[in-house]
């Protein structure tokens, strides 16, 4: 029993990171319609996306190599594993033993560069285009998101994101600025990672300006299919990595069966107001310029340091 | 109230206080300074309240009550009428490009670090770990008026600069003693005044409040 019960909560969790990803974004393409007074198509339409998309046959370019065929299986697996080493609803994770932060961090640079690898293997423009502008965010986001993840490590003493968690929810309530530091930066880095508005648009194929979406301009049937659910994993795994840092109140500790209703309940409602705070974000703020971009993530940078560095000379 | 918790509430006033500082170097729209330099002269009003009731010095509550009416009502109100009156909508110019600002502001941060921790040993104050802040607000000002062409924004990074002067004192001494407060803040309101009788000046003589124009005031050789 004390063996099955880390692995019953790890398949659990992946189930919740597989199913409850798509309702997600539903449940933000819903709130965005009731905000821009349009008629929503309910928050499991992307569900129904995903299952039709699956059943569809697949239409190749004749220049594709097995790059551009692999790339969606890497993509989603990598997004997969990541999601299993994140502690959505309980800190006792087998798997979380195998990847600190770190390796959550290189997951993510990994579904990305197969991304970029599949835009430009076709060899369309917009492909190309928008490998090389995906290339800039990360290139920009991944110095500020490990600054920022740092910072919640230095208040931990670790970087195992389920020691993170603990700690953070067992200590005592203390007013700490390089926390709140480093929310706002993750916040910013957040929201160029998971590509919303005002780095990218995820609503539209028809914008000169797009990122992700030029890049998997090509894909069809089950690749893109599994391309789309794992970009809606990704911003559920962002959130719940958010939630997990710095709101983990809820979160089940170790050999605790019982907690895990009351996490599950928690989760949904702390997901739920994430949600919100996108839709708000989103609607409240037009995209920007590419080129301020890097202004945009240059202070997210800034404040992730001023999170590392007011831990020193604060705290 | 413990003081602790007072210490507390003064690191994040500190933090909040650095971030302003930063948030002067990065924004770009003047109107959007004046409330950014408002803002930091709130946090520095409620710093220094704070630290006078921790410590018990009632004479910083004058300060701070001063600090609040003039660098958050008084200061910003006469430069917004400034601005105003000489019509300036333009984005502000930098000498160098934003991000390049931040990284040199990072390493002002962290040489401040540097400099004060010696001071820290010694010190027993409660506030002593805000002494860094306060010598990073007092050089992120400086590199605001290096870094700005226009007089405006300069004049706006000096008075940040005192800001982290005040800070400091409260920082490091709970306060300078309160003869010497007055005269800084009548000294800093008289400064203003004379700042906008020279924009005009300097605007009447040059069509223009950039700076660079001044080099031509030079003898012919």
């Amino acid at each position: 029993m004390m063996k099955a019960y880390p692995l019953l909560i790890e398949g659990l969790q992946v189930i919740i990171v597989l199913l409850g990803a798509p309702l997600m974004v539903g449940w933000v393409r819903m709130l965005k319609c009731w905000l821009q007074g349009r008629q929503s198509a309910g928050p499991f339409q992307p569900y129904r996306d995903i299952s039709k998309l699956l059943i569809k046959d697949i239409v190749l370019a004749e220049n594709a190599s097995w790059i551009f065929r692999f790339a969606p299986y890497a993509v989603f697996g990598a997004t997969l594993m990541a999601g299993s080493i994140i502690p959505i609803i309980s800190v006792d994770l087998p798997l979380t033993a195998t990847a600190d932060i770190i390796a959550l961090v290189a997951l993510f640079a990994i579904a990305r560069f197969f991304t970029a690898l599949a835009g430009m293997d076709i060899g369309t423009a917009f492909g190309g285009m928008g490998s090389s502008r995906e290339m800039m965010v990360a290139s920009l986001a991944e110095p500020a998101m490990l600054m920022s993840v740092f910072t919640v490590s230095l208040v931990s003493h670790s970087t195992s994101l389920s020691h993170m968690a603990h700690t953070v929810m067992e200590g005592t309530l203390m007013l700490r600025p390089s926390l709140a530091f480093a929310l706002m930066a993750f916040v910013l880095i957040a929201i160029a990672e998971t590509g919303r508005i005002p780095v990218d648009n995820p609503a539209t194929h028809l914008e000169l300006t797009m990122i992700h979406e030029a890049m998997v301009l090509e894909y069809s049937g089950r690749h893109l299919a599994l391309i789309e659910w794992a970009g809606m994993m990704k911003l559920f795994l962002f959130s719940s990595l958010g939630i997990a840092l710095f709101f983990p109140w809820g979160i089940a500790v170790a050999d605790e069966a019982m907690m895990l209703p009351v996490a599950l309940i928690a989760l949904v409602a702390k997901l739920a107001l994430v949600g919100l705070l996108i839709v708000l974000i989103e609607t409240r703020l037009a995209k920007m310029r590419i080129f301020r971009v890097t202004e945009f993530l240059g202070s997210a940078f800034l404040l992730a340091t001023l999170g590392m560095l007011s831990y020193f000379m604060l705290e | 109230m413990n003081v602790n918790i007072a210490a507390q509430i003064n690191s994040v006033l500190a933090a909040l206080i650095l971030l302003t500082a930063f948030g002067l170097l990065v924004q770009r729209r003047i109107y959007g300074l004046l409330h950014i330099f408002a803002w930091q002269g709130l946090f520095l009003s409620i710093s220094t309240a704070i630290v006078g009731y921790t410590a018990g010095l009632h004479h910083l509550y004058i300060s701070a009550i001063l600090t609040l009416t003039l660098k958050v009502f008084a200061l910003p109100y006469i430069l917004y009428v400034l601005i105003h009156r000489l019509k300036i909508h333009k984005e502000v110019e930098d000498m160098v490009n934003i991000p390049t600002t931040m990284l040199i502001g990072i390493a002002l941060v962290i040489f401040s670090y540097h400099l004060t921790a010696p001071i820290r040993e010694l010190s027993t104050l409660v506030t002593r770990s805000t002494l860094a802040v306060a010598l990073a607000t007092v050089m992120l000002g400086l590199l605001m008026m290096i870094t700005r062409k226009k007089a405006v924004t300069q004049i706006i990074g000096f008075l940040a600069l005192e800001n982290g002067l005040f800070f400091a004192a409260t920082s490091a001494t709970y306060g300078m003693p309160l003869v010497v407060e007055l005269g800084v803040a009548l000294d800093i309101l008289i400064a203003a005044f004379i700042f906008g009788i020279f924009f005009f000046q300097i605007r009447t003589t040059f069509d223009s409040l950039d700076l660079k124009e001044m080099e031509k005031l030079k003898e012919e050789d």
